[in-house]
């Protein structure tokens, strides 16, 4: 796979490294001389000096052929639009992009620019993960696919606690696929009654989570 | 922009960026009889907006903004909802493709124009139905002109 990535700072660099450890083709373009001089001691010809945001030092590292472009540089709007451009112009299938400012993350959505990363969501997603105050986990977003895994904790006065799964009226559009009770999780069968405590991984389409937590009920981690 | 309609009512035209190009841009829009909103992320923009006026740019009508642009809450502080034009004029041209787009797609302002010193791109996206100033594209094209005029004169 031919991966071109933008932006030699710390992300770059690692990605850069890991890729070509695993066998890839990489070029990294990074525009600040200095760091370029640091980066190209250890990575040599693989990487490029140069501004990514000028089509011709994207057409020099090879952008018509690259399999993934990834543009990681501190600076949203050069991330956005390095993706756009590689995407629209260059047809390249896939980019990623690395969001700095979270609130930015609605225009590079307006841009059609996916998937983006940003350190701010992934910290919050540990958070949630680590500290889960509101009985509500976001496991997994697949917004291309129109799809989400989340976890939610069943409260001491959770309305389905006691019920069978083949009783339950679930929102259209979810699905329980585990459960996990005292540390040990298994697929729910429709016989399988739930107990408060447990803790559910339901798919559902983006956007429904506050229906199905109302579904489930407050959780326990106020009283808790 | 409808020229007929302008004249009698005048339009409301948001210009992000009132550097010497944007803030010059303004004022003329301004004497013409438009409503004129500028946004710019640095208050001293707003004495280059009162460059050759008697009066304060607030006193003979104008709107001046302090904010960045890619901020939604600038942007709507600013009047982006009832542009019915929007000129992207800051000194980024990354800056300026990115909220040309966001006038044009998020808010649906009828006329966008982003000001790109590349010429290579504000071609690509003049393609792409965004319409682009280029003045890079317009010093070269006057240099050529003089020089091979020049060179002619030489060449006899």
């Amino acid at each position: 796979m031919y991966v071109l990535i933008v932006g030699a700072g710390k992300v770059g660099w690692n990605l850069a490294r890991e890729l070509l450890d695993k066998g890839h083709e990489v070029t990294v373009i990074e525009n600040d001389r200095g760091r370029y001089l640091t980066v190209e001691q250890e990575l040599e010809h693989n990487v490029q000096y140069g501004d990514a945001s000028e089509l011709w030092v994207l057409e020099r590292a090879g952008v018509s052929r690259a399999d993934l472009v990834i543009a990681v540089t501190g600076d949203d709007e050069d991330n956005m639009l390095i993706c756009q451009v590689a995407k629209e112009k260059y047809m390249v299938d896939q980019t990623i992009a690395r969001v700095n400012n979270p609130r930015n993350k609605q225009w590079f959505e307006l841009l059609g620019i996916a998937p983006v990363v940003s350190a701010t969501d992934l910290i919050l997603r540990l958070i949630e993960h680590e500290v889960p105050k509101y009985g509500l986990v976001h496991l997994l977003d697949l917004p291309r696919e129109r799809l989400e895994i989340i976890e939610l904790l069943l409260g001491d006065d959770s309305p389905v606690a006691g019920r069978r799964v083949a009783d339950l009226e679930l929102p259209e559009g979810s699905l329980l696929i585990s459960v996990l009770r005292e540390g040990a999780g298994f697929v729910p069968n429709p016989e399988t009654v739930l107990e408060s405590g447990d803790e559910v991984l339901a798919v559902l389409d983006p956007g429904m989570e506050d229906e199905l937590k109302a579904y489930f009920g407050p959780d326990g981690s106020e009283s808790g | 922009m409808c020229p007929a309609l302008s004249s009698i009512h005048g339009v409301f035209i948001l210009i992000v960026g009132a550097g010497r190009v944007g803030s010059s841009l303004a004022r003329s829009m301004l004497r013409d009889g438009h409503t004129v909103s500028c946004l710019d992320e640095d208050p001293e923009a707003h004495a280059r907006l009162e460059i050759g006026l008697e009066k304060s740019w607030e006193d003979v009508g104008g709107q001046f903004t302090v904010g960045t642009a890619l901020e939604i809450e600038a942007l709507q502080e600013a009047g982006i909802e009832r542009a019915d034009a929007f000129v992207a004029s800051t000194d980024g041209d990354n800056t300026n493709i990115v909220i040309a787009q966001i006038a044009q797609r998020r808010f649906n302002v009828p006329t966008v124009i982003a000001r790109i010193l590349d010429p290579y791109r504000a071609e690509w996206y003049e393609q792409q139905g965004l319409h682009t100033i280029c003045p890079t594209r317009v010093a070269i094209e006057m240099l050529e002109t003089e020089v091979k005029e020049a060179a002619a004169k030489v060449a006899g």
